[in-house]
């Protein structure tokens, strides 16, 4: 009884990993052959999605630019969130309340909403040019900086407040105490808000779509206008993307855990 | 002392202008425009003309069937996976949660796209069934943003209850539904807030898969096209009220630890 339960649990578990896993990698495996269509016969073997996804002017400058977009914004986001938010714990509950409730706005509201919303002011209202990509990174900004404000916010509440009255005790400056003693205490937090930036705004469409100038794209513009047009030369060189960003994320998941666990084992010993 | 304070204080300027200025301010632009016509005179035509229109009422209504029975498929996919990992005693089951969440952070567009390949060597022709893809595509898409609060709030779960309620004679069915359901709740609404509101919005799953059906999200993108700020910002408008209206209704059961801020 109890074995057959366990098996069953199991052939679950495995159902769901198949639903998930198996278009990514069929996707992955038809991206090293020269088909056009997934499920159809394969005849030969081929690099030619990967060639033409570093060959091809378009993709690699759109790609490009996803990756400064993301880095740009999350570095933004992390400077104004992180400061945001050791400002808003020392504040009076007022303004703490304040900052708190209009952070939780991006983070509940629609991301149609929250593009459409900035469109509206910067674009329409204040004829910002979209060419300058100053709406594109400020929406972006919007969309990262409240979960960097979130990730902060835990590690200042644990954070022993003696440490920083001790460091100006002991003849630092504030601005002293607060890079040398606060931010690395910060430092975890800071980091996964970091990482947090990076994934949302790499997979950020409806901002984007709102905001970007008309000729840049970035990877989730792009694929979007890719299924709409004809190009199966792009369409498949975007499979041979789409496995490259599996194989990145695999890699960088396994490394965070292994040096977490390694951390983890360090405290533990000590 | 008190100017060492003042000076953490002020740290938060930039941060609390930013807000305002990006935040607030468009909220209340997008009111402005919602209550007014193109040449800026004061209007209700475009709050009328929704609930008036029966297109737009329909793409409502899409919208909310689309939402509910993603959200239903999520949860009743999600709970038993977050069920058995939680209570597993498998020694590398964090191995395996990542493996549920993994997809998470891959571009959603390319994930849709493996989605719709496969979909399309199935059933030939994808558009034949657009509902049906559509809720098969938001589950995918979002699939593994109700694993993780389910999971987190289920293995918080203190087990010496369920064995109380055990050994006070309940059989396991009893158990489950008296003790350890309810106390999973804010894990449940949790992820429900989090499959709900996008899946109403996420428009480019049902474009990418040949579903030309409107939901909310297409509204508001079609208006955009059409440069008419003035219906797309009432659609906001909507759009946010709902928001608000769920957010409200769901804050008194919110579990902190349980929302999208656990990712990492």
């Amino acid at each position: 009884m109890n074995k057959a339960k366990k098996i069953c649990m199991a052939a679950f578990l495995a159902l769901i990993l198949a639903f998930i896993y198996v278009p990514i990698l069929l996707l992955a495996l038809y991206s090293f052959t020269d088909a056009t269509m997934v499920g159809g016969g394969i005849s030969s073997l081929s690099f030619s999605n990967y060639i033409t996804l570093f060959a091809n002017e378009d993709l690699r400058g759109m790609i490009g630019g996803t990756v400064l977009l993301a880095f740009g914004a999350a570095l933004l986001s992390t400077i104004l969130g992180t400061l945001g938010a050791i400002g808003a714990f020392y504040s009076k509950k007022t303004a703490r309340h304040l900052i708190n409730y209009s952070n939780q706005i991006p983070v509940v509201n629609a991301d149609v909403v929250t593009g459409f919303s900035i469109c509206v002011l910067l674009i329409v209202m204040l004829g910002v040019e979209k060419d300058t990509y100053v709406p594109l990174v400020i929406g972006h900004t919007v969309l990262c900086a409240p979960f960097v404000y979130l990730s902060v916010m835990p590690r200042l509440r644990q954070m022993d407040n003696n440490l920083y009255e001790a460091a100006l005790d002991l003849g630092a400056t504030p601005s002293q105490a607060l890079v040398k003693v606060v931010i690395p205490q910060l430092l975890p937090g800071i980091l996964s808000g970091f990482m947090l930036a990076i994934t949302l705004s790499l997979d950020d469409y409806f901002i984007t779509t709102y905001t970007k100038p008309s000729t840049f794209d970035t990877i989730s513009t792009y694929v979007v206008n890719a299924t709409k047009g004809s190009q199966t030369e792009i369409k498949t060189a975007l499979w041979a993307l789409s496995t490259l960003i599996f194989i990145i994320v695999v890699v960088v998941v396994i490394l965070m855990n292994v040096l977490s666990r390694r951390k983890e084992k360090e405290a533990h010993d000590l | 002392m008190t100017k060492l304070r003042f000076n953490r204080k002020q740290l938060c300027i930039p941060y609390a202008l930013f807000l305002a200025l990006f935040v607030i301010i468009p909220l209340l632009v997008i009111i402005y425009y919602a209550f007014t016509d193109g040449t800026g005179a004061f209007t209700i035509k475009n709050l009328t003309g929704f609930f008036t229109n029966t297109n737009t009422l329909g793409t409502l209504v899409y919208s909310i069937a689309i939402a509910v029975v993603t959200t239903l498929v999520c949860l009743i996919i999600a709970y038993p996976v977050a069920y058995i990992l939680a209570k597993s005693k498998f020694k590398r089951k964090y191995v395996l949660l990542m493996l549920f969440i993994l997809p998470m952070w891959i571009n959603f567009t390319l994930r849709i796209t493996a989605l719709k390949e496969i979909l399309t060597a199935i059933e030939g022709n994808i558009s034949a069934y657009p509902f049906l893809n559509t809720v098969i595509g938001m589950t995918y898409d979002f699939l593994p943003f109700m694993i993780l609060p389910l999971y987190t709030s289920l293995s918080k779960l203190d087990n010496s209850l369920a064995e109380a309620a055990a050994d006070l004679g309940a059989n396991g069915f009893t158990v489950f539904i008296r003790v350890t359901l309810p106390l999973s709740v804010p894990g449940i609404i949790s992820g429900v807030t989090m499959v709900l509101l996008p899946s109403m919005t996420n428009y480019v799953v049902l474009d990418m898969l040949y579903n030309s059906t409107y939901i909310m999200g297409s509204l508001i993108g079609s208006y955009f096209s059409a440069y008419d700020w003035n219906n797309g910002s009432m659609i906001s408008l909507i759009l946010l009220i709902i928001i608000f209206i769920v957010t409200l209704a769901t804050n008194r059961f919110s579990d902190d630890d349980s929302s999208r801020r656990t990712l990492l």
